[in-house]
């Protein structure tokens, strides 16, 4: 006789399974992105998916442990996603290698392995080009710059110059820019105004990309495979900074809605901050991790010298996960506070 | 001071106990000066001379020095030392002195030169005090070189940048080809972190396939039967 034990109600949940549906939930934003862009992004894809695996099979190899289950489990391919994603779709191939090589040997294998890396890895492979190749890491192509296919590749792969038409900033970048050189003489609706950069609520065209990381984001949700405690916080940090700054002075600072669909913020909140591994465990713990995250890439993205905070802030708060966790820990069932 | 005696100080300056590699001492230092490889050379010379010195003076000063305000007085010792390497420094190798900066003064604080005078020196004959200094300072300038050029390789593309200002004269070697773009985070702190890590990582898989290759060659006796 087969003895039952419970859990009764089972989920048929594997790593293989979320890494899967993740995949699934990128694919409306990196499908927008691809329609407004061209296909550049789609051999950045590529590449960091090329690598990523080759490296996630080395560093296997080197600890003896069997290729297939780890290879198969779709996390690297995860990681190696969410990096292109972050990266400017023209920069040339060897960066998004280095970073891609750096987030899965470094920032995962050397602590661990799959559920043992203290920050995530994509958000690593970014700060790391990020803060070595700023340039290049700072020029993104306008959305409506016709470059053919060809153009693309040329970027990507060629080692010609790097065409200023092709080479702008991001919309969060030239907002800031544009502020800082009018010193108060320029506000923000004069600045946005500009519609070969700035759409109706965020950047010209970028903020479909991240209307589709939402779309993925809510269908994510509904599968129960992200809990909506970090996300919402991750937003509602961002929300009430912006809001309150905005509410304060509206010609210096940008509306909320334009933060929350520019730069890596919906991305950020639906498939960065939602990493179990490096994220909080409890659920109190997850509201303070994802608030103080939109807050902390609020901050850094208006104030900092970067172009965007998101990466920053989840590495900071990655550190903080374990101190966070301590403190939050949820009372036993029964006992007493 | 016996032949075996020698080669064992070497044997533990130069390896089993490399200040930077099993110590792991003088983070301070070895972090900051070693951007490139001649700065971290020059600084573990400037180093050794103060260790070589320090050791002498301490081991044959150790019957007069009262125990009780030992390291006060190590470290005057340490620091009159340091004043004269830091002006030497200053009078002969000027542009270096400069780059170097306040690393050169801080070899006073150095734990390296602390610990091995109050763990060596303090406790044994001038001779050996002597040759300890030296070779836990080639110890640390083999690692410090080691480290500076590495991270100098991946950061820049170049090797012995700045040793213009050593030997006028000599130009700095362009090992990878001049467009590449330098990978700025092994210049930086943190790349020093993980360049020291890859150090310690390959120093420990070196010693553990040696172990591994003992065992194999002295198979372990069988043990005989019985309880245990």
């Amino acid at each position: 006789m087969d003895f039952i034990t419970p859990p009764y109600l089972t989920q048929n949940v594997s790593v293989r399974r979320v890494m899967l549906q993740v995949l699934a939930a990128l694919i409306p934003g990196i499908a927008t992105y691809a329609w407004l862009l061209g296909p550049a992004v789609l051999v950045q894809i590529a590449i960091a998916t090329a690598t990523a695996l080759l490296a996630e099979a080395a560093m296997l190899k080197l600890q003896d442990k069997p290729l297939g289950p780890f290879l198969g489990d779709g996390s690297a391919i995860v990681t190696a996603w969410l990096i292109a994603l972050a990266f400017p779709p023209l920069a040339p191939w060897w960066l998004i290698v280095v970073g891609t090589a750096f987030a899965i040997v470094v920032a995962k294998h050397l602590y661990g392995g799959l559920g043992q890396n203290p920050f995530n890895p994509a958000m690593i492979a970014f700060a790391v080009c990020i803060v070595s190749f700023p340039a290049l890491m700072s020029q993104w192509p306008p959305v409506n710059a016709q470059a053919t296919f060809v153009d693309q590749l040329v970027l990507v792969f060629g080692q010609g110059p790097r065409l200023d038409a092709l080479s702008g900033a991001t919309p969060l970048d030239t907002l800031k820019t544009a502020l800082k050189l009018g010193e108060g003489s320029t506000s923000v609706a004069t600045v946005t105004a500009d519609a070969a950069v700035f759409g109706r609520i965020a950047g010209h065209g970028w903020e479909w990309v991240a209307a589709g990381y939402l779309l993925g984001g809510i269908w994510l949700w509904g599968r129960k495979v992200i809990g909506w405690h970090v996300s919402m916080s991750f937003l509602a940090g961002m929300t009430i900074i912006s809001g309150a700054l905005w509410l304060w002075n509206p010609a210096h600072f940008a509306n909320p809605l334009f933060h929350l669909f520019s730069g890596g913020s919906m991305l950020g909140a639906f498939f960065i901050v939602t990493d179990p591994v490096s994220g909080c465990t409890t659920p109190r713990g997850k509201l303070i991790f994802g608030f103080s995250a939109g807050l902390l890439a609020y901050l850094i993205r208006v104030f900092g010298g970067y172009p965007d905070g998101v990466a920053f802030a989840v590495l900071l708060l990655n550190l903080c996960v374990p101190i966070i966790d301590l403190y939050t820990q949820p009372p036993i069932f029964g006992m007493k506070k | 001071m016996t032949r075996d005696e020698f080669r064992q100080i070497a044997a533990n300056g130069l390896w089993k106990q490399n200040t930077s590699l099993v110590q792991i001492l003088g983070l301070c230092p070895l972090l900051a000066v070693t951007t490139n490889l001649v700065n971290g050379v020059m600084l573990s010379l400037a180093t050794i001379i103060v260790m070589a010195v320090s050791g002498v003076a301490v081991a044959s000063l150790r019957n007069l020095i009262p125990h009780e305000i030992r390291i006060p007085v190590f470290i005057l010792i340490v620091a009159s030392l340091v004043t004269v390497v830091d002006l030497l420094f200053n009078a002969n190798l000027h542009q270096l002195y400069l780059v170097l900066g306040i690393f050169i003064p801080l070899i006073v604080t150095n734990c390296i030169v602390l610990a091995r005078v109050e763990a060596y020196a303090n406790k044994n004959p001038p001779l050996q005090s002597l040759f300890d200094g030296v070779f836990m300072g080639t110890g640390m300038l083999w690692t410090l070189a080691l480290l500076g050029g590495l991270r100098e390789l991946i950061g820049n593309g170049t090797l012995f940048s700045g040793i213009d200002m050593v030997i006028p004269g000599l130009h700095p070697l362009q090992l990878l080809p001049a467009n590449y773009p330098g990978f700025l985070l092994a210049m930086l702190p943190p790349g020093a972190f993980i360049v020291l890590g890859c150090l310690i990582a390959w120093k420990n898989w070196i010693e553990a396939r040696a172990a591994a290759r003992r065992q194999r060659r002295t198979p372990e006796p069988v043990a005989a039967g019985g309880c245990h």
